[in-house]
């Protein structure tokens, strides 16, 4: 299972990911969509995590992008928001089971992954 | 409102609430941080406890790291307690250096979407005007809006708060020619009351290159 976390909180991607390979999950990360778009050139991931908020290319345009490029990719969408707009947007792409809103547990990401991959 | 003017109301109450979720969210995110660092230390605990040698660099490392985290949310938190209380009451010393420095802490998040810079230039002395401090960062705020629009990814808009002879003046600088007027005409039409309540004129400099927001020095309308 290879996963591609994308958020510009660094500490935050960068954290993570440790965690989630302490747990034997390989996981990148990139802080942008350019750089994301640019991992996924040379890497093959079997999911994104991908915070919804993000700079200049937010995290539903890029999942769009990333479909393109990945067609079999699956997608979970982290926010730290919790406007009822941006759930219902988010849930409308990803389902509402994958929405999650930060701070995460990561034992429950980590069930979402794998929920996530056997659809 | 502090104002007392119905008119207002609405659209400082936008204002309020923008601001609100801007904040709340940049507060979830350092949540976020420390509750994976939180996790990492558990993770590292657990390893220890089945053996494995602890690391002391990593666990500094965190511990950094977390104290990064309380600084940057009591920044945050300072931000919005001023942001909060500029509503309280009519001031008759509102410094507009300071007001353009919040201005510019609580539009950071806005700017990095748009994937602008914004840096709030610090006057050499106060800019003192008698205003209602809560309405004017939500005209400033309207203006850099359209500013941070009109300069689009890669720019930066700088903050400028200077004083005049008859009171002060914010420019909002980086603007490309002709710029200027078609940023002004954008926030005029956004501005509601605000500029008559705050007896300001906002309008292009000389150059259409710069928006400038001038200011009485009181009283109070």
């Amino acid at each position: 299972m290879r996963v591609l976390l994308v958020d510009d909180e660094l500490e935050l991607v960068t954290t993570l990911a440790e965690r989630l390979e302490l747990r034997g999950i390989a996981a990148e990360w990139a802080t942008s969509a350019e750089e994301a778009l640019r991992r996924v050139e040379t890497n093959t991931f079997d999911i994104a995590v991908l915070d919804v908020k993000i700079p200049k290319v937010d995290g539903l345009e890029l999942k769009k992008r990333l479909q393109e490029k990945c067609p079999g990719m699956k997608f979970i969408f982290v926010t730290g928001h919790g406007s009822a707009r941006d759930f219902e947007t988010g849930a409308s792409e990803v389902g509402a089971d994958y929405y999650l809103v930060k701070p995460l547990n990561i034992e429950n990401l980590i069930a979402k992954i794998k929920e996530a991959l056997q659809r | 409102m502090a104002t007392g003017s119905d008119e207002v109301e609405p659209i400082g109450v936008r204002f309020f609430g923008k601001m609100s979720a801007s904040i709340s969210h940049e507060i979830k995110n350092v949540l976020a941080v420390i509750n994976e660092n939180a996790g990492l230390l558990q993770d590292i605990c657990f390893m220890a406890d089945r053996g494995k040698p602890v690391d002391v660099s990593r666990l500094k490392r965190i511990a950094s790291d977390v104290m990064d985290q309380v600084r940057r949310a009591d920044r945050i938190v300072t931000a919005m307690s001023r942001f909060a209380h500029s509503a309280d009451e009519p001031s008759a010393a509102t410094d507009l250096g300071e007001l353009t420095a919040l201005l510019g802490v609580l539009a950071m998040r806005f700017a990095a979407m748009r994937g602008v810079a914004v840096q709030a230039l610090a006057p050499s002395a106060p800019v003192l005007v008698a205003t209602f401090p809560f309405e004017l960062l939500n005209l400033l705020w309207i203006c850099l809006d359209c500013a941070m629009t009109a300069a689009g990814p890669g720019r930066m808009v700088e903050l400028v708060a200077e004083k005049t002879a008859e009171g002060g003046r914010v420019r909002f600088r980086s603007l490309e020619p002709p710029g200027a007027e078609s940023v002004a005409d954008s926030a005029l039409g956004r501005l509601s009351a605000l500029p008559r309540v705050l007896n300001a004129t906002i309008a292009a400099d000389d150059t259409n290159t710069e928006l400038v927001v001038r200011l009485p020095q009181g009283p109070l309308a």
